[in-house]
């Protein structure tokens, strides 16, 4: 929230609590609040989920349909985003308010899922050159700081556990010299810029095959910096180092 | 940090298991309004707050518990902005430094004002105040302060006249504050404490809470210059640390709707000191755990001390 005003004071005990690695409600600088998992919330869509963290409010769907590929790229699948922010989120969103916000998270994932090593479009075709499954539709409420999103699989099943998760979009503030995830409103307004780092989940976690036969660590497929502050290069690598 | 490892996904639970806040036993919860309810038939009663009349019946305008005083009936919205009176100690935000006055932001409808003449100016003496104090006035409070002042006067309209002609009332500097809806208030004598636990805080009756380290509470205008130093002194570590606890102590018994004054918050704070980790006692069951807690040992003390006064009066 951009208009939320705090005294120089306020700013000073926000700032030294992220330096000393201890925010104001007792969490590190990289830790979550909690958050709520929902799944197979919407009933016309393969596959859907709502995300809830403290007032951000997340509904995602996955849709498929069997189309026809580009004709460049006759063996892979397409995926396609759209986000919507709901103007009961803020009023701000009323109208087209909440459209360019919306349309700079549609691209963000778009971009997010471009690698090949992200996410597999070859698994969404069905019959090379002919025809492919797969459009993910996503929808959010009010202001992101985190979207997870579930991979569309091929068999289109979205299972009940979170660990599931194939992607993952973490935000970074820079507050001072360090950089904190999941701020709080009275945090976001202190810090002058973002960073938004698209991470593949770590394949440990939703792969089937043993423990030491996968790699550790996921790796980064996108970033973007949000806000009119700058970022030195040692901290922006950090940053991505701290989102991974 | 791994945040892919097991401590980032503990923080996902699923919306099933979502934990039921209430504390309150079903014997003890008033009954509950919703706007449009029938109340009563308009016969010999008086409608106050809250109320409306629809043809014969008496009926709630909002949604709250009712309130009767001999023949008068107020319903008293649970969620509402704050309605001042007089005396109130109230915590509010600068928003704009207007003519020989500034507009706070005090939850209420209206915004609030400060005049110049209700403001004790550095060096204390009493005085007129002078063109030149008019043009100081953003040295003295500028936007996105924050200010624990007094509600002096209430306009017909509704917004509040606040003072701070007090050495209590004053610029606040460093800590947090916490918002809740203003019906979580209960109203006491004081609301400025200094709780055993080593901080003080600022029980706002508009629902705006402040927290802070103990030592800022010693302010005194003669000596600006080390409140000026005093304002960029980092916060010890353990200060943080219970600052943090009783944030969200307040945070848990708001969410079990259990009222908040020196005693809740502090019986909060020593059920809460069974989690070692504050951060522990984010998630919902930890805060349900402390909140049911006080609510029992409020109780109690309730049911003690009413004793002590049967005792007293009738032996």
């Amino acid at each position: 929230m951009p208009n939320l005003l705090l005294s120089s004071a306020e700013k000073v005990f926000i700032l030294h609590g992220v330096n000393d690695d201890y925010r104001s409600d007792g969490r590190s600088n990289m830790d979550y609040r909690p958050m709520e998992l929902e799944t197979d919330v919407v009933s016309h869509a393969s596959g859907s989920a709502r995300l809830r963290l403290a007032n951000t409010d997340i509904l995602v769907g996955v849709k498929t349909e069997i189309d026809v590929p580009k004709p460049d790229k006759p063996n892979l699948g397409k995926i396609e985003f759209f986000v919507d922010c709901s103007a009961n989120a803020t009023p701000e969103f009323e109208g087209r308010g909440g459209e360019q916000l919306a349309n700079s998270i549609a691209n963000l994932m778009q971009r997010a899922y471009h690698s090949s090593q992200a996410f597999d479009l070859k698994q969404l075709s069905i019959l090379e050159g002919k025809q492919f499954k797969g459009a993910l539709f996503n929808t959010r409420i009010p202001l992101v700081k985190a979207v997870l999103m579930d991979g569309g699989n091929v068999d289109l099943q979205l299972s009940d556990d979170p660990y599931d998760s194939k992607l993952l979009d973490v935000t970074l503030c820079k507050i001072g010299e360090k950089c904190v995830v999941d701020p709080s409103a009275e945090e976001e307004s202190c810090s002058a810029v973002s960073l938004i780092v698209g991470v593949t989940g770590n394949p440990r976690h939703y792969s089937t095959e043993a423990l030491d036969a996968v790699p550790e660590g996921g790796k980064c497929s996108t970033i973007a910096i949000n806000g009119p502050g700058s970022v030195a290069q040692p901290t922006l690598k950090d940053a991505i180092k701290q989102g991974m | 940090m791994d945040i892919h490892g097991s401590e980032f996904y503990r923080n996902i639970r699923l919306a099933s298991d979502r934990v039921n806040h209430s504390v309150a036993s079903t014997t003890d919860l008033p009954r509950f309004y919703m706007p449009g309810e029938v109340i009563t038939g308009m016969q010999d009663f008086m409608r106050g707050h809250g109320t409306s009349t629809v043809g014969d019946n008496l009926v709630s305008s909002v949604a709250g518990v009712l309130q009767k005083v001999n023949k008068l009936i107020c319903v008293q919205p649970v969620r509402s902005r704050y309605v001042g009176e007089i005396g109130d100690v109230v915590v509010g935000r600068v928003v704009e430094v207007q003519q020989r006055r500034w507009k706070i932001e005090t939850n209420s409808r209206l915004d609030s004002i400060l005049q110049l003449s209700a403001v004790n100016l550095p060096g204390g003496e009493l005085r007129r105040r002078s063109a030149e104090d008019a043009q100081l006035m953003r040295k003295h409070l500028q936007e996105g302060d924050l200010i624990s002042a007094e509600v002096q006067s209430v306009f017909h309209d509704g917004s509040l006249s606040l003072h701070t002609r007090s050495l209590k009332y004053g610029k606040l500097t460093q800590g947090t504050l916490v918002k809740v809806f203003p019906s979580f208030i209960q109203r006491r004598k004081n609301h400025f404490h200094n709780l055993p636990c080593g901080i003080s805080v600022i029980i706002g009756n508009n629902g705006y809470i402040w927290i802070s380290p103990l030592h800022q509470n010693i302010m005194i205008e003669e000596n600006k210059e080390e409140i000026q130093n005093d304002e960029l002194q980092p916060v010890s570590r353990a200060d943080r640390e219970t600052m943090s606890r009783v944030k969200n102590c307040i945070a848990a018994l708001v969410a079990s709707d259990v009222k908040l004054d020196a005693t809740s918050i502090n019986f909060a704070y020593e059920e809460s000191l069974k989690y070692e980790s504050v951060k522990e006692f984010l998630e919902p069951e930890a805060m349900l755990d402390v909140a049911f807690l006080t609510q029992h040992r409020i109780k109690s003390f309730m049911e003690g001390y009413f004793e002590c006064f049967i005792l007293k009066t009738f032996s």
